[in-house]
């Protein structure tokens, strides 16, 4: 078995510290964040709450017509919970003009629109609050790629991005947010009934464990086998991890001149902060 | 003799080194008043540390007639302090540096000589290697300075101490990682566990600083420390916080602890060499 345990007490200092650095160097205060009641923007919610209080946060809760109540109600626990500014937009009206232009849309594409939507209310609410879209995308979906490019991946920076979705779990429960969010099956609530386990076909512990192995400890996919992982899984999660790669990175640009943005023009975010 | 000892674990602003000569002066300011003798500040102190594009244009030459240097020269006739700063030489070539500066002059400066170029390090791309390790004489005594990876190798260490220094100092811009259930970072854990050891093995003072505050998603975790010569930890300084950390080193701790535990007379340097020679010269 392994064991992906954390210090909860340490990533908490460690993130919030990371939240509060992140968020002032830049001239601001305050931070928004799309609350979708699933556990993954509840953690960043109450670490962006530690680190900037409650009055600095704001929280967007964006249902389509097919969001299912439980989310709405999750969202509502944590905004009632924190004491936060908020606002309910249903988006039903937004993004079904784009939808209903082909009536063989894919749920996949449906689902797509759905997220790009919530990141432009995102960004648009940043600009209104004057606060950092904060992000809340965990280890597991950043490496199998499990999320919409550009939609619920886009925030200016992701405090709980190096954190498994185990490891979300573990780290929720020693803050204390409410046990429905953390014990209801993970959802990206795209389209009724959809479960993260049933359409990536495997469970976030089983894959955790696998990708622990072969991110953090650099295991070959063979000593994972040996480990006793079966082997198509061990395949198929790689093939997912490597096809996915695209979504981790900036677009790249084809090389012309001396320096090129990318390449050899090198500078972290935080330049002269 | 008695030293007083301080350790700046600071935070610096990425690239801006008028900023970060500010706060030094402010340090060695609360230092001095504080008593301390001797200042030490971390690695890349006055420039931070992912620098990448940025390190010809904070680069520094520590003389007197460098609009940062003459404000800390200056301030060195109070206390003595090291600096961490990028070099450059005649030649413009960039260096990791520290500069241990004293009564208005620069006693030396150490060049890093282990870059990290692997995993989230990238420091041979950007910097020249440093080629000397050298011990040098200071009020105190015979003093050694490292940096960071320099002491990830047990060579440096072991040089400075034949070469006659009795206190090292380190430092650092080691950002935090390996966390798991433990209540340090693995990073944290394996510096403190060798600033223990070199200070038992060499029977000498070890003093730590690293930096603290973030660089994009890297945090740099502080945590100084002093271990006297029997391996002791003398002071610690909080972890991801800036942070003054005095430490009274009582020099004549070096003599006790080397009429118990004679380990520097009995170290076989011709054996060592001899066994080098041997070694290298097996092609």
């Amino acid at each position: 078995m392994v064991d992906l345990t954390i210090n909860t007490e340490v990533a908490t200092q460690i993130l919030t510290g990371f939240i509060k650095s992140e968020v002032t160097r830049v001239g601001y205060s305050r931070a928004v964040i799309n609350l979708s009641g699933g556990l993954d923007s509840a953690l960043s919610l109450a670490l962006a709450v530690e680190a900037l209080g409650s009055e600095n946060v704001f929280a967007l809760r964006l249902p389509y017509r097919t969001s299912s109540a439980d989310s709405l109600e999750h969202a509502q626990l944590l905004i009632d919970k924190y004491d936060i500014p908020s606002e309910t937009m249903d988006i039903s009206d937004m993004v079904d003009p784009l939808i209903n232009r082909d009536p063989d849309i894919s749920k996949v594409r449906r689902g797509n629109i759905l997220a790009r939507m919530r990141m432009i209310a995102m960004y648009d609410k940043s600009e209104v609050f004057k606060g950092l879209p904060i992000g809340t995308s965990n280890k597991t979906e950043i490496l199998l790629g499990y999320s919409t490019l550009w939609g619920d991946m886009a925030s200016a920076i992701n405090p709980i991005g190096d954190l498994y979705k185990t490891q979300v779990r573990q780290l929720s429960r020693a803050l204390g947010i409410p046990a429905p969010i953390i014990d209801k099956p993970p959802s990206a609530d795209l389209w009724a009934g959809q479960t993260d386990e049933e359409e990536l076909g495997f469970t976030y512990e089983q894959v955790d464990q696998l990708l622990y192995l072969l991110v953090d400890h650099r295991y070959s996919p063979q000593e994972c086998i040996e480990e006793g992982f079966d082997e198509k899984f061990v395949n198929a999660v790689i093939t997912r991890v490597r096809r996915n790669q695209f979504k981790r990175m900036m677009p790249p640009i084809a090389k012309l001149s001396n320096r090129t943005i990318g390449y050899d023009f090198l500078y972290l975010r935080d330049w002269g902060t | 003799m008695k030293l007083n000892l301080a350790l700046a674990q600071i935070a610096t602003k990425l690239g801006d080194v008028e900023s970060n000569l500010e706060k030094h002066l402010h340090y060695i300011e609360e230092a001095k008043k504080q008593k301390a003798d001797l200042l030490v500040f971390p690695e890349l102190s006055l420039t931070g540390y992912v620098l990448q594009d940025l390190v010809a244009s904070v680069a520094h030459k520590p003389t007197e007639d460098d609009a940062v240097f003459t404000h800390l020269l200056k301030a060195s006739h109070d206390l003595d302090l090291v600096v961490g700063f990028v070099d450059e030489d005649s030649r413009h070539r960039f260096y990791i540096a520290s500069a241990y500066l004293s009564g208005g002059k620069v006693l030396h400066v150490h060049h890093k000589v282990y870059l990290p170029t692997y995993g989230l390090f990238d420091e041979g791309r950007f910097f020249a290697w440093g080629d000397s390790i050298r011990s040098f004489d200071t009020r105190f005594g015979r003093v050694g300075m490292l940096i960071c990876e320099d002491f990830w190798h047990a060579s440096p260490p072991y040089l400075l101490w034949l070469d006659g220094a009795d206190i090292m100092l380190f430092s650092s811009a080691s950002p935090g990682r390996g966390l798991n259930d433990r209540e340090k970072l693995e990073s944290a854990r394996w510096v403190e566990r060798v600033s223990k050891a070199y200070a038992s093995m060499f029977t000498s003072f070890v003093a730590h600083c690293n930096r603290v505050g973030f660089e994009d998603g890297l945090l740099f975790w502080g945590g100084a420390t002093v271990n006297d010569p029997n391996g002791e930890l003398l002071v610690q300084g909080p972890y991801f916080e800036e942070a003054l950390t005095f430490a009274e080193l009582d020099l004549n701790q070096l003599r006790r602890t080397r009429a118990r535990l004679p380990l520097l007379r009995d170290e076989r340097t011709a054996l060592v060499q001899k066994e080098l020679n041997r070694i290298l010269s097996r092609g």
